[in-house]
């Protein structure tokens, strides 16, 4: 009689464990869904229905606020505009930084650590500090307020990142592959293009897709680089905050649904950028 | 050439030539732009003599100390916070249960979004006709709305900024501070286990030490990062909460003082390369040798 | 088809000199096993022959070519890799037919040729499947295929057994060593193993520290090993070795081994008598070459010793005996029926016609 208490009890203990860790998780959700799915609401929501603060949620719905925000005020040039910056970022940063990584990965020469060592220290240089400074020189060579100046400044900004996670996913591709290409008729350059590089391009999207959500996000720079032909983030700093609050909310959503998107699509590999695996 | 040379000579140079275009454009745009800054600090706007003309005008400027202050104030708040919380979440996600995977990816979620869309979905809560003051109103807890923004109420736009970076930047530390919980090898644990330690004694003499790299790591990148806070404050609170990014851009942008700018910058990059210093002094960063 | 030559070949990684000075003449059609143990330059050495590093000193022929610095697509080689490098995103067709596409070879022919390597290597159902659906023994057939598909004029194979668990090694050697002479492909062959070495080699080239220690038949290398290092790397289990003096003795020439006064016979007398003074030596027999005195066969120029059985390693066909002597402690092979047991008096006979000396100091065999 008496063991069947204990373990009622140790039962009883576990379960209560459960529940509360399910609780938490619950909590934790909820502190992260709730505030994106306010947003979206808020984004769609009739402004009369927003305006009325006796209603707890809005009932009416409209595509209104999004077009208005987009159309009217002009803001489909400047998400235009972001989405070229970081294309842009993405093509010069991979052309730059891809065969660094993989002479990083493949090989050993004198001086390889300092570089790797300064590369590892330039991901954690303020990169704001860049941005004054390149007004000046953008103005003396030309590049003034123009996409390609953006793209740039985003590029100095990703290189590190792109160095190292090519780095890491060569390496992760046994050198025996090429070895073996080249014994069976191919150069090196060919042996890394049809063996290597199928191999890495999972990865490798999924880098991309990260440059991409920098570039997307990326504020400061771009508002400083930028008066007309501005960035999404940059045109919501200096126009949006003076519109009405739907128009704030729709600029939000547009803000934050590709990276989400993206993001899903490329969780797996969130191994390779961060070192955690989602099983 | 002989094709020996030759060959000896391409299998030399290649990991350099490969290395190269990363190298110079680094170079260029790290080394020419922070040369241009200490240029344009130095130099006098309106006389373009070399001297300390701008940090003078800085010094005179009030919102240059409250800068100052504010960006510390909230680095200190916010950042244990979110070392509490990264490291409190990681000790749940570390027992397996059904949907730890959705957890992990939605607490994740924040390293996506921009701190424009934060501080956007912060103030779509937090403002006068919000969710907050909505959900508040309705049930009748209170009677009038509670005042997160203007200047006024600029302890409650402290708040209201707090509360968007715990919500936006915890992922930051988590993903690094998760890593070195996930490398933690289980027998580590099971061991434990076997010897009979508590749940708080695992964590104390197991798992913290060995996530302490991990810890210090993603302190350093945090506290560097909010040396840069930036848009979160300037939507939220203008120029109400003053911080040295903001008033970096409110100079450059608004004032078109590119040298008092400059000299703004220069300030966050010898305090990020200070507190860089320090940290390696204090901590030998393992993770900087692998 | 065709002879290697190698000259002079040195190739240094910083302050390690890897391949030290490496001479070897490979025939048309021999099969050449580079044995030693890791770190002995052997690897390095058939990367070089390969290409796939380039030398610091020395030569590489292919017959009258001088490959030494053409790159491996140049050198019309193949090569199994000790990690079967089978690309995981070609199916096993694709991989095993890589060498003939790129070489331009007609698509029907390249069908033939690969139903052919599969038969050889009796893979032929799973043509179709990828890599990781594969087993580890069966990649590494697919990257056997792979190697003969094209007429390679060499053929070059790294510790292609070393993955494999220990049956399918045994298996496979006997099947790696049939294909060639069936293809009569030049082949150079590196492991560790002395077995296999044994087994497959026509001659073996025993290695060290970048150096060949000696190249031989396995016959050559197990009955003459050239010095002390050989002597112990070969056969197994490990040769007995011991120190030793040369003495002189009422005009005699007698080996003292602690303990154990050797009479030598005269022609080995002789031997010693011309390598020099007397000294100190090396001295080494085989556990097979030792024999219980009721179980001398034919032929053995006996010498017998008295000792205790120190301990006893049933392997089942055969026993190790460990015998403690006078002298030292040496191990002998006797068949498993053999009743002994730990603790035993026994009286053994070393056959004094498979004894070996060696030079103390340059280890080098006198005979």
């Amino acid at each position: 009689m008496g063991e069947h208490v204990e373990s009622y009890k140790a039962y009883k203990g576990e379960a209560l464990k459960r529940i509360m860790v399910y609780a938490l998780a619950v909590i934790i959700v909820a502190w992260i869904a709730v505030p994106l799915g306010l947003i979206f609401i808020s984004a769609f929501a009739q402004p009369a229905d927003y305006y009325n603060i006796h209603k707890l949620f809005p009932t009416h719905f409209t595509l209104d606020n999004v077009y208005t925000f987009l159309v009217v005020l002009g803001a489909w040039k400047s998400t235009l505009n972001s989405i070229i910056v970081a294309a842009l970022t993405i093509l010069i940063s991979f052309a730059i930084g891809l065969p660094a990584g993989y002479s990083l990965s493949r090989y050993v020469f004198k001086g390889k650590d300092a570089f790797k060592l300064s590369i590892i220290g330039l991901r954690m240089f303020p990169v704001i500090v860049l941005a004054i400074p390149l007004v000046v020189i953008y103005l003396r060579i030309g590049l003034a307020d123009t996409l390609i100046g953006v793209a740039l400044a985003h590029t100095a900004m990703s290189l590190p990142f792109v160095v190292l996670i090519t780095s890491s996913l060569f390496a992760g591709i046994p050198v025996d592959y090429e070895e073996a290409g080249m014994v069976f008729g191919l150069t090196g350059w060919e042996a890394f293009l049809r063996i290597t590089m199928p191999l890495a391009l999972p990865g490798l999207s999924a880098a991309a897709i990260f440059v991409f959500i920098m570039s997307w996000n990326e504020v400061f720079i771009a508002s400083i680089l930028t008066l007309v032909n501005r960035t999404l983030p940059a045109d919501i700093l200096v126009s949006a905050l003076n519109a009405p609050d739907p128009y704030k909310f729709a600029a939000g959503f547009i803000m934050v649904l590709p990276a989400m998107i993206f993001v899903f699509f490329a969780r797996k590999y969130l191994v390779q950028v961060w070192g955690i695996s989602i099983k | 050439m002989d094709a020996r040379r030759k060959a000896l000579l391409f299998r030399k140079l290649t990991p350099y030539l490969l290395l190269l275009p990363t190298a110079a454009y680094m170079l260029f745009f790290i080394g020419y732009p922070i040369a241009e800054t200490v240029r344009l600090a130095f130099t006098d706007p309106d006389t373009g003599a070399l001297g300390l003309y701008n940090y003078l005008t800085l010094a005179q400027d009030f919102h240059f100390w409250e800068a100052l202050r504010y960006t510390f104030l909230l680095a200190g708040v916010v950042i244990p916070i979110q070392v509490a919380l990264a490291l409190g979440v990681s000790v749940l996600l570390m027992r397996r249960f059904r949907g730890s995977g959705a957890v992990l990816y939605t607490f994740l979620i924040p390293l996506t979004i921009s701190d424009v869309a934060a501080a956007l979905i912060w103030y779509n809560i937090l403002t006068g006709s919000g969710f907050l003051n909505r959900f508040l109103l309705n049930l009748g807890l209170i009677s009038r709305p509670i005042q997160f923004f203007g200047y006024q109420y600029r302890d409650m736009e402290f708040l209201a900024i707090v509360t968007t970076e715990v919500w936006r930047a915890t992922a930051i530390v988590f993903v690094i501070v998760f890593a070195g919980f996930q490398m933690i090898g289980k027998d580590y644990l099971e061991a434990a286990d076997v010897f009979g330690a508590t749940q708080w004694e695992k964590f104390r003499y197991i798992i913290f030490p060995l996530v302490k790299p991990s810890l210090q790591t993603a302190l350093i990148i945090r506290t560097l990062f909010a040396m840069q806070v930036f848009a979160v404050v300037w939507i939220l609170a203008g120029r109400d909460i003053p911080v040295l990014a903001g008033e970096t851009y409110y100079w450059q942008v608004e004032l078109k003082n590119p040298n008092v700018a400059a000299a703004y910058a220069l300030i966050i990059a010898a305090i990020s390369i200070t507190l860089g210093f320090l940290y390696l002094k204090l901590f030998k960063p393992e993770y900087l040798e692998g | 088809m065709v002879g290697v030559r190698l000259e002079n070949l040195v190739k240094r990684f910083g302050k390690v000199t890897a391949v030290d000075h490496i001479n070897l003449e490979i025939r048309d059609g021999e099969f050449v096993v580079l044995l030693g143990p890791s770190g002995c330059g052997k690897t390095t050495t058939l990367r070089l022959i390969a290409g796939l590093e380039l030398p610091d000193e020395g030569r590489v022929l292919f017959g009258d070519r001088d490959v030494t610095y053409l790159p491996p697509r140049e050198r019309n080689i193949s090569m199994v890799f000790q990690s079967y490098a089978v690309w995981p995103h070609m199916t096993v067709y694709e991989n095993i037919a890589f060498p003939m596409r790129i070489r331009k070879v007609p698509e029907d022919e390249i069908k033939r040729k690969v139903r052919w390597a599969a038969q050889l290597l009796q893979i032929e159902d799973l043509l179709d499947r990828y890599p990781h659906q594969l087993s580890g023994g069966q990649r590494q057939r697919v990257a056997v295929a792979r190697a003969i598909v094209v007429e390679p004029d060499v053929l070059l194979m790294d510790e292609p057994l070393s993955n494999l668990d220990a049956l399918l090694r045994v298996v496979m050697r006997s099947e790696l060593k049939k294909l060639q002479r069936r293809l009569n492909v030049t082949t150079i062959y590196v492991t560790h193993d002395q077995v296999e070495a044994m087994v497959m080699a026509d001659r073996v080239a025993v290695m060290r520290s970048g150096r060949i220690q000696q190249v031989g038949t396995p016959q050559e290398v197990y009955d003459k090993p050239a010095n002390v290092f050989v002597a112990g790397f070969i056969g197994s289990p490990r040769m007995n070795l011991f120190p030793a003096s040369v003495v002189e003795r009422d005009g005699a020439i007698l080996l003292d081994a602690g303990g154990l006064e050797v009479k030598l016979p005269a022609d080995m007398a002789e031997a010693l008598r011309r390598a020099g003074p007397p000294g100190e030596v090396i001295a080494g027999i085989r556990p097979e070459d030792i024999h219980p005195t009721d179980r001398v066969p034919p032929g053995v120029e006996p010498y017998e010793v008295e000792g205790k059985v120190d301990f006893v390693e049933p392997l089942g066909s055969d026993t190790i005996v460990h015998v403690e002597t006078s002298g030292p402690v040496i191990l002998m092979k006797v068949p498993g029926s053999f009743p002994v047991r730990m603790g035993d008096e026994i009286r053994v006979v070393l056959n004094l016609r498979k004894l070996h000396v060696f030079e103390k100091s340059s280890e080098k065999a006198i005979f």
